[in-house]
C-alpha cells in the first residue's frame, strides 16, 4: 500500500513547531505531579500524542524510524520494571513494598523520590503503549492490500 | 534474608508479575517455561512459608508502602484464604510443567515469551484475588486476570479461529460484570468512605437497619462477581472461552480461574455483608439456590449431548459451580466447608481431565471429539487410564476425592434439612454417569483395534501426579478437609465476635 503523506506545507510545520512543546508540556505534567495535578499516566498520553502526531503527519514509516518497535517494546517493560523496582528497592531497605519512607535519610525527601520515580515508569509504559497501538492499529490496513 | 520472610505476602504476588515483565520478550523458546518454572518453585515456597506463619499467628495483615489499612492498600492472610493459596501455588506449578508441549504445538515458537509472560502475568492477578482485603484493589486485579485470560484464550487462533470470537465474547461479558462490580463498590464507598473490607464490616453497621443504597451496591457486587465467576445464567461466556483456548490454558483456568472469584464472592457475603442477615436471606434462598440446582441440571444435560470434548467438560464445569455455590447458599458452617472442599477437589479433577484432552488434542491436532478419541484407550493407555481416574472422581465414586466432596456437600444438605434438594444432587450426579461414559465407551470399547504409540512423559508425569493425588486425597482426606474447616471456621468465627 502507498502510504499517504501529506504534502500541505500548513500541516508539516505546524506539526514541527507543535511537537517540541508538546513533549515539553508533558515532561511539565510528569514531573509537576507530586506538587499539583498530573502524574504519569496523563504526562504519558500527552508525550505519545506527540509521536502520534508526528506519524500521523510523516507517515507511519517516518513515526517508526523515530520510535523503532523494539525499542519501543523494551521501554514498555522497562517502565513497569522501574515501578516494580522502586517496591524492591524499599524490601531490601528494610521497609514494606513500596515504602517511600526509606528511599532516603528524610521521609519527605523519600516520599518526594519514590513518587517521582514511580510516575515515571507509569508515564514510560503508558506513552509507549499508546505509540505502539497507534502504530499497530495504522498499519492494520497494510496486510489486506 | 528477614526481609523475605516478612515481606512474603506481598513477595508471593509480585514475583510473577515482574517476572511477566522480564520474560516478555526473551526470544528463545525454552528459557521463558524454564524462568517460570523457577519463579513458581520460589512462589511455592513463600506460599508453604506463609502457612506457618498463618498456623502460628493466625492472621498476617500486609500495608503495602506502610499506609494503615483503611487509608492503604492491605492484603490480609488468614485460615479463608491460606487453602486455596496452597492449592493454586501447586497446581499453577503442575499446570506450567505441562504448558511446556502443549504450547509448542499449539502457538508459534516466537510467542512463547509473550505467552509465558501473559501466563505470569494471569497466575500473579489471580492471587492478587486470592490475598486483597480491599474491594478496589480486587477490582484492578479482576481487570488485570480478566486482560491476561483474554489474551491466552485468544492464541487458541492458530489452532482455530473461532478462539478469537470466543475471547471477544469473554472481553465484552467480562467487562460488563466488571463494571457491575465497580459499580457496586462506588454505591460502598459513597456510603461509608471505605474500601477496605475489614473497615467496611465496622463502617457498615451504622446502617444496620438498611439502607437502598447499600442494597444496591451490594446487588451489584454480587452479580458482577457471579458474571466472573460463571454461575449459572451468567456463564455463557464460560463454554466456548475454555474449549477454544490453549489446552494448557484451558487447564488452568478450569481449575483455578472461577474457583478464585468464587472464594471472594463468599468472603463477601459471609463477612462484609453479614450484618444484613434478612436481605442475605432472601439472596441466598431464592437467587442463589434455585439457580445453583439448575445450573447443576442445566450443564449436565446440555454436557449430555456435547460432542466435542472440551465443551462437554466446559459445561461439566457449570455444573460443578453449581454444586459448590449450592454449598455456599446454605448459610451454615458445614455447607461452607463442603463448598471450600469442592472448590480444591473440583479444581484438581478438571484440570486433570483438560491435561488428559490437551495430549489428545496435541497428538491429534484437530479438535477433540467423540468420535475421534474412538480406540485411545488402547493406544494412549497410561494417559487415557489418568483420565478414567479424574473422570470416576468427577461422578463421586468411593476412594477418589471427588467422593468426598459428594460426602461433604451430602451431609451439609442433611444437617438442613434439605431432602428434595439432596434427591436432586443425587439425580445429578447420575446423570453425570452418562456423559462421562460416553467418553470412556470411545476409549475403550470400540471396535477399532489399535497399536500402542509412545506417550510423553512431560504430559503424563504432571497428569499422573493429579491422579495419585486424587486418589490420595479420595483415602486420606484429612489435609484438604482440615484446609477447608480452616476456612469455613474462620468465616463463620469472624462474624461471631
Amino acid at each position: 500500500m502507498q502510504e499517504k503523506i501529506s504534502t500541505s506545507p500548513i500541516f508539516n510545520i505546524v506539526s514541527r513547531i507543535l511537537f517540541a512543546p508538546i513533549i515539553i508540556f508533558g515532561l511539565y505534567v510528569q514531573f509537576h505531579g507530586d506538587y499539583g495535578p498530573g502524574g504519569g499516566f496523563q504526562a504519558g498520553v500527552i508525550i505519545a500524542a506527540a509521536f502520534i502526531l508526528y506519524s500521523m503527519i510523516f507517515g507511519l514509516k517516518n513515526g517508526e524510524t523515530l520510535v523503532p518497535v523494539k525499542i519501543n517494546r523494551y521501554l514498555m517493560c522497562v517502565g513497569v520494571l522501574l515501578y516494580a523496582g522502586v517496591g524492591l528497592v524499599s524490601l531490601f531497605l528494610n521497609g514494606k513494598y513500596l515504602d517511600y519512607n526509606v528511599l532516603s535519610s528524610d521521609p519527605s525527601g523519600g516520599q518526594h523520590l519514590g513518587i517521582i520515580l514511580v510516575e515515571l515508569g507509569v508515564g514510560i509504559t503508558v506513552a509507549t503503549v499508546m505509540i505502539a497501538l497507534y502504530h499497530s492499529f495504522a498499519s492494520f490496513g497494510d496486510s489486506n492490500d | 534474608m528477614n526481609f523475605l520472610i516478612d515481606d512474603a505476602p506481598a513477595l508471593v504476588v509480585i514475583l510473577p508479575l515482574i517476572v511477566s515483565a522480564i520474560i516478555a520478550f526473551i526470544p528463545s523458546s525454552r528459557w521463558p517455561w524454564i524462568i517460570s518454572m523457577i519463579t513458581l518453585i520460589g512462589h511455592l515456597f513463600i506460599s508453604f512459608e506463609l502457612l506457618s506463619m498463618v498456623k502460628k499467628t493466625g492472621v498476617i495483615l500486609y500495608e503495602f508502602g506502610n499506609w494503615q489499612p483503611p487509608w492503604g492498600i492491605a492484603f490480609k492472610i488468614d485460615g479463608v484464604n491460606i487453602g486455596l493459596q496452597i492449592i493454586f501455588s501447586i497446581f499453577v506449578l503442575i499446570t506450567t510443567f505441562y504448558s511446556r508441549k502443549i504450547f509448542l504445538s499449539e502457538i508459534h515458537p516466537d510467542d512463547t515469551g509473550k505467552t509465558y509472560s501473559l501466563w505470569l502475568l494471569a497466575i500473579g492477578s489471580l492471587n492478587g484475588i486470592i490475598l486483597t482485603n480491599d474491594i478496589f484493589n480486587l477490582f484492578v486485579f479482576l481487570e488485570i486476570s480478566a486482560l491476561s485470560s483474554i489474551s491466552l484464550i485468544a492464541l487458541g487462533a492458530g489452532m482455530n479461529r473461532r478462539a478469537l470470537l470466543a475471547a471477544f465474547n469473554y472481553l465484552i461479558i467480562g467487562a460488563i460484570g466488571a463494571t457491575f462490580y465497580v459499580i457496586g463498590v462506588g454505591f460502598a464507598y459513597s456510603m461509608t468512605g471505605t474500601l477496605n473490607m475489614s473497615d467496611l464490616v465496622v463502617q457498615l453497621s451504622q446502617y444496620s437497619s438498611g439502607q437502598l443504597a447499600i442494597f444496591a451496591g451490594m446487588s451489584f457486587m454480587l452479580i458482577g462477581l457471579m458474571v466472573k465467576s460463571a454461575v449459572f445464567p451468567l456463564h455463557l461466556w464460560l463454554p466456548a472461552a475454555y474449549s477454544y483456548a490453549p489446552s494448557a490454558v484451558s487447564t488452568l483456568f478450569a481449575a483455578l480461574a472461577t474457583k478464585a472469584i468464587l472464594y471472594f464472592f463468599v468472603r463477601l457475603i459471609y463477612e462484609v455483608f453479614r450484618i444484613y442477615d434478612h436481605y442475605l436471606v432472601i439472596f441466598l434462598d431464592y437467587v442463589l439456590m434455585p439457580l445453583s440446582v439448575t445450573a447443576i441440571f442445566v450443564g449436565t444435560v446440555i454436557a449430555i449431548y456435547q460432542e466435542d470434548i472440551k465443551k462437554l467438560l466446559a459445561f461439566s464445569s457449570i455444573a460443578q459451580i453449581g454444586y459448590i455455590t449450592l454449598a455456599f447458599s446454605l448459610n451454615e458452617q458445614s455447607g461452607i466447608t463442603a463448598g471450600f472442599i469442592h472448590i480444591f477437589n473440583h479444581a484438581l479433577i478438571k484440570g486433570g481431565l483438560f491435561m488428559a484432552i490437551g495430549y489428545f488434542a496435541i497428538v491429534s491436532q484437530d479438535r477433540v471429539t467423540l468420535s475421534s478419541i474412538s480406540g485411545y484407550g488402547q493406544k494412549y493407555p497410561i494417559t487415557s487410564f489418568a483420565l478414567l481416574i479424574c473422570g470416576v472422581s468427577l461422578i463421586g465414586i468411593p476412594l477418589t476425592n471427588g467422593f468426598v466432596s459428594k460426602l461433604y456437600l451430602f451431609q451439609a444438605l442433611y444437617f438442613n434439612q434439605m431432602f428434595i434438594t439432596i434427591a436432586l444432587v443425587a439425580i445429578s450426579s447420575a446423570l453425570a454417569v452418562i456423559y462421562f461414559w460416553k467418553i470412556i465407551e470411545r476409549l475403550w470399547f470400540s471396535t477399532t483395534t489399535v497399536k500402542v504409540a509412545p506417550e510423553d512423559p512431560a504430559i503424563y508425569i504432571p497428569l499422573w501426579i493429579i491422579a495419585i493425588s486424587i486418589i490420595v486425597f479420595g483415602i486420606f482426606s484429612a489435609p484438604i478437609i482440615e484446609l477447608a474447616t480452616m476456612a469455613s471456621s474462620d468465616l463463620f468465627g469472624a462474624i461471631s465476635n
